[in-house]
């Protein structure tokens, strides 16, 4: 058995048939093909299949397909627009937040969502704020760095903090 | 405007942002599991419920009928294609002079399962779900054996996890001098004995492992894209040692690599059952793991129990080591275990002291649980651990502040050879020891201990001055100790008839940014910009051989191999040049991109040179090959030895147990730096895989069952990023003297050396003795409230 459902990915409508056990991100990875939303554990514990629905970070492993039916889904692919980088894609390049580039996804669509919630967010907030999300590689240090570099605006600066 | 009066800044040295990052963020890396090839299918694994057990039977009899399955595996059908097992690539001798115990390690079951997850069948169906699904209609009978867990009692426990090995011990092995050591014990004035565990950790690289096996039948071969640090070792194991194909038949990619940190170093089970299996059925079989199977499957890492004798004279100079430990192999030899709490052990038993007598006896047990293996530092961490914990409370029980009796004891003078059988070339502790205690500020400390103490809190500080041996490894040295691999590392590079540049390495990037660092490298070496430099890694097919990454070995022998072949590009270039310039090879000199005729004006860019290798129009060709493309091999001749002082302080609320790293100070020396972000990135990372082992991470099976009772994210506690401080992190350089780049590697140091500082940060707070790891709220509290 499959249900249809129609839904917007990255501003564009989507039609498709799932099963009715198809998890939101296995949409996204297995018939929508867009794989940089991934998938880091079976427990909705690591984060990094975070996408937006609906402009709020949710963990597209714990919830349906089908519940996404008529939502606006953004992933990591649609976040930015023709080649250029969103200011916290940009900050983590220039912080080097990223690693091994797994986590990296989710970690940047769940930054996006903490500073949207909490544009000033203090250090202490914005680890908080992680708790969601897991990185094997950089011991946060950079990641946090990197949403701080993205909050004071001055993303696009060639120097590096490190 | 370019100032052109300066030369342009040499690449080597900045922290040049990375070239792999766009990818990365825009989520168009690849990954196994991204990729999908025509005609797809997709395995899953059954696998052992129980932890030890004998299979009575096995029915795939409703599985094989299930929707979308195309054809079921057992242990039967390989054994059937007489398919061997896994094999262990370094061998070790017991004390006794007997090799050590290999019993098989097969690629599915054979008659019995030997830990929880031992993987007992391969279902290949239409979709994932399908398979998973096939798998819950096959039918095992078990007869279910008592596990095997507690290693300090495996060799008595009356059952044995391999018939041919009843007393479950692998080796029985001694290091260094017992004599020496015995007799320097009864001088000693002082003796300052532990006794702990080096707790079991699960790596958790964050993308599982992967793998997608491929047959062609055209021409025979097989194209396996799996999650691996060193595609070639794979494929050399997996075809000559277990599926009997010539290696030109198997090409191995490892695309982009979500973190690997030892635990994808192996061979294992599953990409080999699936490359066997891949010509059965004809189509490309995928196989990736779901977290929970990670946890039962990647090798483990550490889990040794140690008692360690320091003793020393009145003075408190350090005589003599003894170090006795109990090592776990777990159910099978995973790839180097053997070498693990060996070689990469009792080696580095000296750490930066000048102890003249040591002496190591490692007995390796097998039990029902995962394989353990190589782990971030693989063995130097617990060496560290064991060293930096005992001269801590050498410090405590001499009553001496325990930076001065380190520094008393130090190594002063190089190169030192080790009772225990390296030759450190470099290193100035005292300059680590000396900075860090600086940015540590470790003068105001009492002030903000008696600043915590008035809010009811528990200061501690603590060191621990680590050493690790890297770039792995001289091969002659290597296989002395019994390795059964070479240990060099290759590298091709490219020049294009344009000028730019295609490097080929057989080091892999699964996190390390070589992408950036080696096109660093080669754009100083050359005088041309980054951008024209693209690295090449990952793939057997492309790149001509490899001994892969780990051991912190990429930059100091895969960068060694590259920076070779680029001398063999210049040397030729300086041919061609002599020929355009109408000199003599030896009048030319290449600076900065560019060819010259020393003492004259006359010069040709390295650019003009490419394109003429290509276009040999005017060139020597009675003397000389047309092309600009050069092979090397590095094999070095010393390990590395990075070393460094790490300081860390916590505060504790005897309240709760929480515990606090208030502040965490890593001082290195790597040698030469070629990227310094990056440099503080690897320390950043591994600092927290140290503090996570020392405050939070513990595989724990259950005594009885066997089962793992931490396989989820909700049981076994990865750090967060409210759980870690911001670190403060520097280096002191003493290059490295035996490889061109004066490098040592960076990638483990900060694994090697948190643990003990942290350890000795919180028994100094908690004025306890010990404490074992990792260091829980409960575990703080009890050790707070016992010794109140």
């Amino acid at each position: 058995m499959s249900v249809p459902i129609t839904l917007t990915v990255n501003g564009k409508a989507v039609t498709a048939n799932v099963d009715p056990r198809t998890l939101l991100v296995q949409l996204i990875r297995e018939q929508l093909q867009l794989t940089g939303t991934h998938v880091g554990c079976d427990t909705a514990q690591c984060g990094a299949c975070t996408v937006h629905l609906n402009g709020r970070a949710v963990k597209s492993c714990s919830m349906l397909a089908v519940q996404a039916q008529g939502a606006e889904v953004t992933t990591i692919e649609g976040l930015s627009k023709a080649g250029e980088l969103h200011p916290m894609q940009s900050a983590f390049r220039e912080c080097h937040g990223l690693q091994c580039g797994f986590c990296t996804p989710g970690m940047v669509m769940s930054a996006v969502n903490l500073l949207k919630d909490k544009p000033n967010a203090s250090e202490q907030e914005i680890r908080e704020g992680l708790e969601g999300n897991i990185c094997r590689c950089t011991g946060y240090h950079n990641i946090v760095k990197s949403i701080q570099r993205c909050q004071s605006g001055k993303v696009g600066n060639t120097g590096v903090a490190v | 405007m370019t100032d052109m009066s300066q030369p342009p800044l040499s690449p080597i040295g900045q922290p040049q942002l990375r070239r792999e990052d766009y990818r990365f963020l825009t989520g168009a890396g690849q990954y196994t599991d991204d990729v999908v090839l025509p005609g797809q299918t997709f395995g899953h694994f059954l696998r052992s419920p129980h932890a030890h057990a004998r299979i009575k039977s096995i029915d795939i009899s409703k599985a094989a009928k299930a929707p979308g399955v195309v054809q079921i595996f057992t242990g039967a059908d390989l054994a059937e294609a007489k398919v061997g097992g896994l094999p262990c690539g370094w061998l070790i001798h017991s004390k006794d002079g007997s090799p050590m115990k290999e019993p098989p390690h097969p690629v599915l079951a054979q008659g019995k399962v030997r830990h929880v997850g031992d993987q007992v069948a391969l279902i290949v169906a239409e979709t994932a779900l399908q398979a998973k699904d096939a798998s819950e209609l096959i039918e095992v009978d078990y007869d279910v054996l008592p596990a095997v867990i507690d290693i300090t009692t495996a060799d008595t426990a009356g059952s044995a996890v391999h018939d041919e090995v009843p007393n479950n011990v692998c080796y029985d092995w001694g290091h260094g001098n017992k004599d020496a050591v015995d007799a320097a014990f009864k001088q000693a004035a002082k003796v300052s004995t532990l006794e702990f565990v080096n707790n079991r950790l699960i790596p958790n690289a964050m993308e599982p492992r992967a793998a997608n096996a491929h047959y062609t039948k055209h021409d025979d071969s097989y194209t396996l894209y799996v999650a691996n640090q060193n595609p070639h070792v794979e494929r050399l194991l997996m075809s000559a040692f277990v599926l009997g194909l010539p290696e030109s038949k198997v090409r191995v990619i490892a695309p982009d690599v979500g973190g690997g940190f030892g635990s994808k170093i192996f061979l294992y089970a599953e990409e080999t059952a699936l490359v066997w299996a891949s010509k059965r059925v004809n189509r490309p079989i995928k196989w990736t793991a779901e977290r929970s199977e990670s946890f039962l499957t990647d090798a483990h890492g550490r889990d040794h129990h140690t008692k360690v004798e320091l003793a020393m004279d009145a003075k408190g100079n350090f005589l003599a080591l003894r170090v006795n430990t109990i090592a776990n192999m777990g159910a099978y030899l995973s790839t180097f275990a053997s070498s693990v709490p060996t070689i990469l052990y009792a080696t580095l038993l000296a750490g930066q002291y000048r102890t003249p007598a040591i002496y190591a006896e490692v007995k390796a047990v097998f039990t029902t649980t995962a394989p353990v293996d190589a782990y971030r530092g693989a063995g130097r961490p617990e060496a560290t651990y064991v060293v930096e914990r005992i001269v801590e409370q050498a410090a405590r029980d001499l009553k001496m502040d325990p930076a001065a009796l380190r520094r008393q004891n130090f190594i002063t003078e190089f190169p030192y050879a080790t009772p225990v059988g390296l030759t450190y070339d470099t290193g100035n502790y005292a300059a680590h020891l000396d900075k860090a205690i600086q940015l540590a500020d470790v003068a105001g400390f009492p002030a903000r201990k008696a600043a915590s103490a008035a809010k009811g809190r528990l200061r501690g500080l603590g060191y621990s001055c680590y050493i690790e041996a890297c770039g792995l490894a001289p091969s002659n040295i290597a296989g002395a100790l019994g390795a059964r691999a070479g240990l060099f590392e290759a590298g091709e590079v490219r020049v294009h008839p344009t000028g730019t540049v295609t490097v080929f390495t057989g080091s892999h990037s699964h996190g390390q940014g070589h992408e950036t660092t080696f096109a660093q490298v080669v754009a100083a070496k050359l005088g041309i910009p980054v951008a024209n430099v693209e690295i090449v890694h990952g793939d057997t097919g492309r790149v001509p051989f490899g001994m892969g990454t780990y051991g912190s070995r990429s930059l100091s022998v895969g960068g060694t191999a590259i920076v070779k072949a680029v001398d063999k590009i210049i040397a030729k270039g300086k041919k061609i040049a002599a020929h355009l310039l109408e000199a003599a090879d030896t009048d030319i000199e290449f600076d900065n991109g560019e060819f010259k005729v020393k003492g004259t004006d006359k010069k040709v860019p390295f650019g003009s040179v490419a394109l003429t290798a290509y276009v040999p129009h005017n060139y020597p060709l009675d003397k000389l090959e047309p092309g600009l493309n050069e092979n090397a091999f590095y094999d070095p001749t010393n390990f590395t030895y990075p070393s460094g002082t790490y300081v860390c302080e916590v505060e504790v609320d005897p309240d709760t147990g929480k515990t606090r790293v208030e502040r965490f100070t890593a001082v290195d020396d790597f040698g030469n730096i070629v990227n310094p972000m990056i440099v503080s990135g690897q320390v950043h990372g591994g600092l927290a895989q140290g503090l996570g082992q020392a405050m939070m991470e513990a595989c724990v099976y259950d005594p009885d069952s066997g089962q793992l009772l931490t396989g989820t994210y909700m049981d076994y506690t990865m750090p967060r990023a409210d759980d870690l401080p911001n670190f403060t992190v520097d280096h002191t350089v003493t290059p490295c003297t035996h490889n061109p780049l004066g490098v040592k590697g960076c990638g483990e140091a900060g694994a090697i050396g948190s643990p003990p500082a942290f350890m000795n940060a919180l028994t100094d707070a908690l004025g306890v003795k010990d404490l074992a790891m990792p260091a829980t709220a409960e575990r703080v509290w009890r050790a707070a409230h016992q010794n109140a």
